[in-house]
């Protein structure tokens, strides 16, 4: 089983990298783009008996760090 | 009188801090990241600053699940005394130890350079050695310094006086210029600059020393 962990910054916490590539974006001429947010996407590799639930406390202890960040769980 | 100060892979700040606490005459043992227990009798433990672990995931994050964090958080959840600096703080962060998380700095770099602390409160055994309101020189030197943490947190540290640094001129973005926090028990302080920078004539400047002494006639007489 194989599972996709997509980790976001919260909105509202500033994400300066997503605003500097915003910012080159722009200078390339890209005039359509409005904010971009960068983020982190984590494949795991699972055991056939591993469950969403497995996946969320991986999450909820290592994978994000909930005070910043907010995630969601994808099973490929 | 003894400090341990925690050695992980990547740590480049540990031998800086183990000096800075002998000079303040502490005796201090070095304890490895696969270690499980902090050494008999050990009266703070500093976490150190660096780059453990590569800083892979997230600053600290992976150094906080190591066997000798979860000996540190039972030791500061005991009432033991902890400094964690930069990436120590970083990583007492990751632990819940302290709240907030510290994000890349709000200009994208990393910033090395001299800054100017305002000493927030006088009442720790930290930060006894100063007075509120002294305004102190301590290298900063980080690309994750950028203290956050929401409003109802921020509002909190404030009204319990747990803000023990502020910066002068907010170099990386920090809510409320933190640069530096206790503790809801006052026994725990992390903080971006590096005082241990600042403790020897050779460095440049001394106002760190302040906080090794203190910390060396407060732990005693405890």
């Amino acid at each position: 089983m194989k599972a996709r962990v997509h980790v976001m910054l919260k909105n509202g916490v500033l994400d300066p990298q997503g605003e500097a590539v915003r910012h080159a974006l722009g200078a390339l001429g890209f005039d359509k783009v409005e904010g971009v947010r960068q983020g982190k996407v984590i494949d795991l590799d699972l055991a056939a008996d591993a469950t969403e639930a497995d996946v969320t406390e991986m999450c909820e202890k290592l994978l994000a760090n909930t005070v910043i960040e907010s995630y969601s769980v994808e099973l490929l | 009188m003894k400090a341990a100060v925690v050695v992980f892979p990547g740590s480049n700040c540990d031998r800086d801090l183990a000096v800075a606490f002998e000079q303040a005459g502490f005796d201090v043992s070095m304890v490895w990241h696969k270690d499980s227990a902090l050494p008999e009798g050990v009266d703070i433990v500093g976490v150190p600053g660096g780059f453990s672990y590569g800083d892979y995931l997230r600053c600290g994050a992976i150094a906080a699940q190591s066997p000798i964090c979860k000996a540190v958080v039972e030791h500061a959840h005991r009432g033991g005394y902890a400094l964690g600096v930069c990436n120590g703080f970083q990583i007492l962060t990751e632990t819940g130890i302290l709240p907030g998380a510290l994000l890349r700095n709000a200009g994208l770099k990393y910033i090395c350079r001299t800054v100017d602390l305002k000493v927030e409160t006088a009442n720790s055994v930290f930060t006894d050695g100063y007075s509120a309101g002294d305004v102190i020189g301590v290298p900063i030197a980080h690309h994750d310094g950028n203290y956050f943490a929401d409003a109802e947190t921020v509002a909190a540290l404030k009204d319990q006086d747990r803000v023990a640094f502020s910066y002068v001129d907010n170099p990386n973005g920090s809510v409320a210029d933190i640069a530096g926090i206790l503790s809801e028990n006052r026994r725990v302080l992390g903080m971006m600059p590096h005082p241990e920078r600042a403790s020897d004539e050779g460095h440049g400047g001394t106002d760190g020393t302040a906080m090794f002494r203190a910390l060396a006639g407060m732990v005693t007489s405890a």
